[in-house]
């Protein structure tokens, strides 16, 4: 674990930034769409801290990032970045951080050599072409056309491109969406040996296991506003319980209710999702499974499918929103 | 391993774009395949071919002397009925009918369209054959002498055209198509969240251009001169400054085009908007003196009216960089105002 020193001045830092989209894009259409994208958001990150943005679909993670990235022109608020501003210091600012948006299509005919050559011209001090390659891997792939690269491999030479100067604010954009299992965790590999550099991080996910295992501390965002921000452990204790008891019926065996099941010992929150499945956030899953099995024993209803595990930031969002986090 | 120098951005950005270009058989194939085969098409269409032969049609009850005579006078002559002839006649295989007379004594009917020029050629040929063979005597001496000035062809007309045709298609698709390709796929947010210089990546564009248009000129004017013959009577150093200018100015429009389009099917609507008339009405495939005479400054004013006159008063009439002024002016004053209108409007994201 490297240090994070909030003492010191800030990584990142914004205030009160919003973005309203003005309606009209591509369509003659007046006024009439305008969409309330991000509204009023205050972040501190400090240096060496990676920092998570957790959302749904179209809460505003992507608006905020390119804001802060200097890419999207803010309608209020102001943004420092490293010390600096957008409307001072952009050139300087480029230099110093590295961005992966979400779903750039690299030129796809190019080799991966070409392309990382292609972004070190862009910088004063890059580090060598060698060393990229084997800080993303792709050493093996250094002749092959982007086109001909699988998924993982084109997101770790995106990265790579993010990190052709060594930056000191590495921006990630969904970095692992529509990954496997194993791309994820190569490039989850790649965050932490950056951070192990002393790099400050901030990503956007809808990943709860990716926010969890690499994020120092996560906001999390849900129609443009901020709704939580905290350390992962914190957020799950806000909820009051540590475990989750996730039940499902058979079909045809009636139904149950939300008050009979908070009346259950130690039972803190009841949510039941579209497909029909209850989670229970207990503090005590030991007494309070028990419980319900009597419960159910006693009307004569069977269970499908009854589990325990423990909470969540997707616990933490659907607690706080009733929503799940991923409609995808 | 030591690291070659660092490359400057402009050269990697150029070498993006060629690299694509050449990568890309489609590409290749736009640029300079399609002006080939379609100079090859147009100047086989358009060749020159010998004296077309005369064909008339012969009504039953022509004699077999005048079939002879007619025959022996080059004539191509196809005994036919009447409906036939008339059929043949409507659709143009015969020009010309020859009705016999129907008593003795009466005259021979000549049925033809005379609003058709091979027509009136057709009576005229074979009345001369009729009656010399009746015994009509020439009272004047006559020699004929056969011409076929270098320069005066179709395909020597159609040449400088295609050149100019290209070379807009070239800027047109080559940068409109491409920015907003890039545009589309998030590599010019990419680019400009990395300290790219944006005069940069245009300077690129236009780079990546320039060294494409010498092979594009050099393909067509080799081509056409082995095949075809065709010749550059004016000034080399012209014919290049033509070309540049006239690409130059449509890489400008090309940005003005391509600066808020959102997508690769806008984009192309635009450009063969932009395009579409300029075919038809700058005179690339037939002289736009064809049109009335009040459009004709209109006309004029167009960029490609203005390239493919200015190729042709080099190629045809031997213009040198003097000549070309006028048309350099044009292609100028389009070039600028579309480049500033173009970077004022223009969207990165
Ligand atoms: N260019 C735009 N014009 C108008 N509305 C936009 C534009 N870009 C985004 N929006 C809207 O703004 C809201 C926030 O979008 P944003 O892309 O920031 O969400 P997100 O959290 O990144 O979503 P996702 O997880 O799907 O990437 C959405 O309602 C979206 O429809
Ligand atoms: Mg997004």
């Amino acid at each position: 674990m490297n240090t994070i020193c909030p003492d010191a001045e800030p990584a990142l830092l914004c205030r009160g930034l919003r973005k309203i989209y003005e309606a009209g894009r591509g369509s003659g259409r007046k006024r009439a769409g305008a969409v309330l994208a991000v509204e009023g958001l205050d972040l501190t990150i400090a240096r060496g801290e990676c920092f998570g943005l957790l959302g749904p679909n179209g809460s505003g993670k992507t608006t905020t990032v390119e804001m802060l990235e200097g890419l999207l022109a803010p309608t209020g608020g102001e943004v420092k970045l490293l010390g600096m501003d957008w409307a001072h210091d952009e050139s300087r600012l480029r230099e110093r951080m590295g961005v992966a948006l979400q779903e750039t299509r690299l030129p796809e005919k190019l080799t991966v050599e070409e392309v990382l050559n292609l972004f070190r011209s862009f910088y004063q001090r890059p580090r060598p072409l060698q060393a990229l390659l084997a800080d993303v891997q792709l050493e093996e792939k250094r002749r092959a056309w982007v086109v001909k690269l699988s998924g993982g491999q084109r997101q770790r030479l995106a990265i790579a491109c993010a990190l052709v100067a060594e930056p000191e604010i590495l921006f990630l954009d969904e970095p692992t969406t529509g990954l496997d299992p194993q791309s994820r965790r190569q490039i989850w590999g790649l965050v932490a040996a950056y951070r192990a550099r002393g790099g400050t991080v901030l990503l956007t996910t809808h990943y709860m296991e990716e926010a969890q295992r690499l994020c120092d501390r996560v906001a999390i965002l849900d129609r443009g506003r901020l709704i939580r921000l905290g350390t992962p452990a914190e957020l799950i204790a806000g909820l009051g319980a540590e475990h989750v008891v996730e039940l499902e019926l058979e079909a045809g065996m009636g139904a149950l209710d939300e008050a009979t099941l908070r009346s259950l010992p130690t039972v803190t929150e009841v949510h039941l999702s579209g497909e029909g499945v209850w989670a229970l956030a207990a503090v005590e899953p030991e007494r309070a499974v028990p419980a319900l099995r009597a419960l159910l024993q006693e009307r004569g209803q069977h269970l499908l499918r009854l589990g325990t595990r423990k909470a969540t930031l997707e616990d933490v969002f659907v607690s706080l929103t009733g929503r799940a986090l991923r409609d995808d | 391993m030591t690291e070659p120098q660092r490359p400057h951005p402009v050269v990697q950005l150029t070498l993006m774009r060629l690299r694509e270009m050449m990568r890309e058989p489609g590409a290749l194939f736009w640029t300079f395949g399609f002006p080939v085969l379609l100079s090859v098409a147009l100047g086989i269409a358009f060749r020159v071919k010998g004296p077309e032969p005369v064909v008339v049609g012969a009504l039953p009850g022509v004699t077999v002397q005048a079939r002879d005579a007619l025959a022996s006078g080059g004539v191509q002559v196809r005994p036919l009925d009447e409906a036939a002839a008339k059929a043949a006649l409507r659709s143009g295989q015969v020009a010309v009918v020859l009705v016999p007379p129907a008593r003795p004594g009466e005259p021979f009917t000549y049925g033809f369209d005379p609003a058709r020029p091979e027509a009136r050629l057709a009576r005229a040929t074979v009345d001369a054959i009729l009656q010399k063979a009746a015994g009509r005597q020439d009272r004047l001496a006559v020699r004929d002498q056969e011409v076929s000035e270098p320069g005066s062809r179709y395909i020597d007309f159609l040449i400088p055209g295609l050149l100019a045709m290209n070379l807009m298609s070239g800027s047109m698709w080559g940068i409109g198509w491409v920015i907003v390709e890039m545009r589309v796929r998030k590599l010019l947010k990419r680019l400009l969240a990395a300290p790219m210089r944006r005069r940069h990546l245009l300077f690129a564009f236009g780079l990546s251009r320039l060294m494409v248009i010498p092979f594009e000129i050099a393909l067509i004017l080799i081509f056409a001169r082995l095949v075809f013959g065709v010749q550059v009577a004016g000034s080399y150093a012209a014919l290049v400054l033509v070309s540049l200018a006239g690409s130059a100015s449509f890489a400008a429009i090309a940005i003005l085009v391509a600066s808020r389009a959102q997508n690769t099917q806008t984009v192309s609507g635009l450009m063969n908007l932009v395009m579409l008339p300029m075919f038809v009405l700058s005179g690339v495939f037939f002289s736009s003196t064809h049109f009335p005479e009040v459009t004709r400054p209109f006309i004029s004013a167009l960029p490609l009216t203005a390239m493919c006159d200015g190729m042709r008063a080099v190629m045809i009439d031997g213009a040198g960089l003097a000549g070309t002024l006028p048309y350099l002016a044009v292609l100028a004053a389009w070039g600028v105002v579309s480049f500033v209108l173009g970077l004022r409007w223009f969207r990165w994201g």
